[in-house]
């Protein structure tokens, strides 16, 4: 066994290498990382006496047998197990090299940990086990991999000493790995032949195979290339704008590709706004330059608008701008993904909201066979059309992983849902533009001499949403406000008369349903929404289609029990015998609003009064506590 | 092409952590625990918001056994006035008189530093605190987001943690919700040394090698560090040269027999090093994967 020199001066200069290891459960993962940590000096004598003794209470048979995979095992839940279940991160260093590990776990369901250890490594290695090749979740792991931007793999065909060291049982299994690896795109391919508990081929080269006359796994992680995953044009997005005094304004920020220096001409997108580097200003003086990596504060040399969340950028190539994407988006949520759903999509530094409109097929992990599909479920792959509410800079993530890769995050629970890989920017985007108009909605609420709102009236079937909005509407009538009541049940005849009761198909339903109320108070108009709106996300994308003040939240909160026994379309009856499916409150959720600006418990009160409480509630908002004539 | 070396890489990763901390959360904080890797973390918050001063507060939760020169550096790092050091002692375990030479690690740990430090930041309502773990400490670390999601009562719930991408930090929490940010994750204590060294940073003198008082006691070296600490039957107090890996509350820390008293003596003796860091600590010797258990209950 190699103990390696570390000599501390040499170790200051050197480079960092992440990589992932991914394998299946019994490839012997575990046990080649703990064999790494232990041949470079990593395990102390402490870990290591304990090492001894945790081998020899789990292994009777083998007393003298250390069991390198318990240095890498780390929760409690997953040491019962016996498996990984958590992406760990491991470091180790040698003499010319520092490294950090993401360990990933093998397990059918885990992809999502995968996908995260692959995010930030530049390099893979995939254990296969010699006696039974390349398996379906080989070329899972491998596609993933590739899928994240690794372009460089080390294949440890493991075991040799199972299969009597024979070449042509690694040869074969290298051969295949190799095909795989050219269908999915990975250029960079090493495979050697290993042993992992005695180490054979991973600190040092093997004797014991002396048909493999390349280097071990080691020195291949030593000298494997290290270069950046980013693109050579100078991006910087921004992360926080210092201002310490009047005098000084800075844009703080991690370079993610390319360079810059004083002087150069940039632009600020999306806006872009256009201006030269004045300073790159860091604690240890300023720099000439800064390139990829470095975590820098620019100035400018005039005064521009530029906020968190904005990309500086090569003026003479700067990043493409766009509000439609392709995308491969990744689902990490328990919950699956929702075509039309809104969510927040974080690129860079920017969060923006987003929606999924298409998903153009889902990909088979295992076989990269496309499918038809009309949602993701946890660990699935898609192939999506994306929509944001606001045009942002972005590049290919072939290119740039920092502004081609985003996250997902579902705005009810603030959960992590899913991670996207965007492709390119969808041609309708650059062609549909807004059209300004001349008149706004101010001007259009003015001349009918109101204030526009939208009135939501949310709640169960039959809990009286469309009887208060029927009277709310007159009584605003006859006070001389112009309305307009748009009722779910109503808008089904027509405008959605394509669509079901399924989850998605509500989701859309609730979305053009609050689009056109949109339109209708940009015309001026004080308009009344009555749909069931079961799930709350939705309610929240309709309460961001409107400006501050302007969505009024009303909870018609009445009872199942209630609903059921009033029962005016005779739905509950025919829901519980069987006949209806999807049918909210029996064996589809409603997700009771929590903030709501008014919650109407209707037990005991007519219709009536109900009513007078919505008026007198929005001409509260509107600061008329008297109707005007 | 990337040219950064390994440290350059590791500054930067946490000079972005801390920048993205302060632009996304209403009220932040830096806990502060005087260390080697508070100091470093220090250095990085100074290195992140300049030429600005710091745009957060440093909190120490004082169990009120820390060593002397820790209170003394601490109080020196206040005095430079660039930044605000906010002291939070638990007053009701004061009062209960909880000390670790009586009650012991685990219920002194609990109560003056686990439970005084939700005492502070629901006290002061910050949203989120930043911690100089590392991933490289202990095993159940390892798996450790850079931003650790705790729930309004401050637990950390290991099957709940959120997939984090790329340098795409999701810094979305509810009212009442905190998360713990660690931009030192990816460090490990020979990067801590090097750096330090690097940089020129200040740190306690317990670090190096010095002859100092200490009681060999349940197989360790414990310091005397003031009157508090009372001597069992059969122990002695000797002079013996000494250093400490990690520092935390006297009765609790081990020291280890050294020489090394420079800086690039302890960067020497630990290249050459075979025990690991947190040997020293008591705390974790409570039973296996005590830590993982600490950490759901809130401790850092």
């Amino acid at each position: 066994m190699a103990t390696l020199d570390i000599t501390p001066a040499s170790q200051a200069s050197m480079q960092l290498l992440r990589f992932i290891t991914c394998g299946s459960v019994d490839d012997g993962k575990s046990t080649l990382l703990g064999r790494l940590l232990y041949d470079t000096g990593m395990v102390p004598e402490d870990q290591l006496a304990a090492l001894a003794r945790d081998s020899r209470k789990l292994h009777a048979d083998a007393p003298d047998t250390l069991d390198f995979s318990l240095l890498t095992d780390g929760l409690d839940a997953e040491r019962q197990q016996g498996i990984t279940i958590d992406v760990a991160y491991r470091y180790f260093h040698t003499a010319r090299r520092s490294f950090i590990v993401a360990d990933c776990p093998g397990h059918e369901q885990y992809t999502r940990n995968m996908a995260t250890g692959a995010s930030n490594a530049g390099l893979a290695v995939v254990l296969i086990d010699a006696r039974r090749g390349v398996l379906p979740q080989t070329r899972r792991h491998s596609y993933i991999c590739a899928l994240m931007g690794i372009r460089q793999v080390v294949v440890a065909v493991n075991k040799m000493d199972l299969v009597d060291w024979r070449e042509d049982i690694y040869a074969a299994i290298a051969h295949e790995y190799r095909e795989l690896a050219a269908q999915l795109g990975i250029a960079q391919v090493h495979c050697l032949p290993v042993v992992a508990p005695s180490g054979d081929n991973v600190g040092t080269r093997s004797a014991r195979m002396g048909w493999y006359e390349g280097p071990s796994l080691l020195e291949l992680l030593e000298s494997a290339d290290v270069s950046a995953m980013q693109g050579a044009e100078f991006r910087l997005p921004v992360q926080w704008v210092n201002r310490p005094d009047a005098s000084f304004r800075g844009y703080a920020g991690t370079v993610c590709g390319g360079r810059v220096a004083i002087g150069d001409e940039v632009v600020v997108q999306p806006a872009m706004r256009r201006a030269r580097i004045e300073r790159i200003v860091t604690a240890d003086g300023d720099l000439p330059h800064a390139s990829d990596g470095q975590a820098v504060t620019l100035t400018l040399d005039r005064e521009i608008d530029v906020s968190r969340g904005d990309v500086i950028a090569d003026a003479a190539r700067p990043a493409p701008v766009a509000d439609q994407f392709a995308a491969h988006v990744l689902w990490m949520g328990d919950e699956p993904l929702l075509p039309n759903r809104a969510y927040w999509l974080k690129i860079g530094t920017r969060t923006v909201n987003a929606r999924v409109t298409t998903i153009k097929h889902k990909v088979d992990v295992n076989t990269q066979a496309e499918l038809a599909a009309r949602r993701l479920e946890l660990n699935e792959v898609g192939y999506c059309n994306i929509d944001l509410d606001h045009a942002i800079a972005f590049e290919s993530y072939a290119d740039n992983r920092t502004l081609g890769g985003f996250v997902l995050i579902d705005r009810q629970t603030n959960a992590t849902v899913g991670c996207g890989m965007l492709d390119f920017a969808l041609r309708r985007a650059a062609n549909v533009h807004w059209q300004h108009t001349d008149l706004d909605k101010q001007a259009r609420s003015l001349s009918k001499g109101q204030q526009a709102r939208c009135l939501w009236f949310t709640g169960l079937s039959g809990a009286g949403k469309s009887t208060i909005a029927n009277l709310v509407e007159r009584r605003l009538h006859a006070l001389g406000y112009h309305t307009y009541m748009l009722d779910g049940d109503n808008l089904r005849h027509g405008l959605n008369k394509d669509l079901g009761f399924t989850p998605e198909a509500r989701v859309e339903n609730v979305r053009r349903v609050a689009e056109v109320a949109h339109l209708m108070v940009d015309a001026g108009l004080v308009v009344l929404v009555c749909v069931i709106s079961p799930f709350q996300s939705e309610r929240r994308f309709a309460r961001g289609r409107f400006d501050e003040g302007e969505f009024i939240e009303v909870f018609v909160d009445t009872t199942l029990e209630e609903c059921e026994r009033r029962d005016p379309k005779g739905l509950y009856r025919k829901a519980r015998a069987g006949e209806i499916l999807n049918f909210t409150g029996i064996d589809s959720p409603y997700e009771a609003p929590e903030h709501a600006e008014l919650h109407l418990r209707t037990s005991g009160l007519r219709p009536e009064q109900l009513a007078e409480q919505v008026v007198e509630q929005l001409l509260r908002g509107m600061g008329e506590d008297r109707p005007h004539a | 092409m990337s040219f950064l070396s390994h440290l350059d890489a590791l500054e930067a990763e946490s000079i972005h952590i801390f920048r993205e901390t302060a632009a996304a959360f209403r009220r932040p904080v830096m806990l502060y625990s005087i260390g080697k890797d508070s100091s470093v973390l220090l250095h990085l918050l100074r290195k992140a918001f300049y030429p600005a001063h710091p745009p957060m507060p440093l909190l120490h939760v004082d169990t009120t056994w820390k060593f002397r020169e820790m209170i003394a550096f601490r109080d020196r790092v206040a005095a430079a006035g660039d930044v605000e050091v906010l002291v939070h002692i638990n007053e009701e375990g004061l009062r209960q008189g909880i000390s670790p030479l009586t009650h012991g690690s685990a219920v002194h740990t609990d109560v003056m530093k686990t439970a005084g430090l939700k005492q502070a930041l629901d006290k002061y309502g910050f949203d989120a605190a930043i911690g100089g773990a590392r991933r490289d400490e202990e095993k159940s670390r390892a798996k450790e987001r850079v931003f650790s999601f705790r729930n309004a009562q401050h637990r950390w719930d290991p099957k709940h943690q959120r997939p984090e991408l790329w340098h795409t930090y999701n810094t979305q929490i509810h009212q009442g919700e905190s998360v713990r940010v660690f931009p030192l994750s990816n460090w490990t204590e020979m990067d801590v040394w090097q750096y330090i060294r690097r940089e020129n940073i200040p740190v306690v003198p317990l670090y190096f090698a010095k002859p100092r008082p200490v009681v060999e006691r349940d197989g360790a070296l414990i310091m005397v560090d003031d009157e508090r600490f009372t001597l069992r039957d059969g122990e002695t107090v000797q002079m013996r040269e000494v250093r400490f890996r990690t520092l935390g509350c006297y009765p609790l820390t081990g020291a280890v027999e050294s020489t090394a008293d420079t800086l690039d003596k302890v960067i020497d003796e630990m290249a050459s090093s075979r025990s690991s860091e947190r040997q020293g600590r008591m705390i974790d010797h409570d039973g296996s994967a005590s830590m993982e258990r600490k950490k759901q209950e809130g401790y850092f």
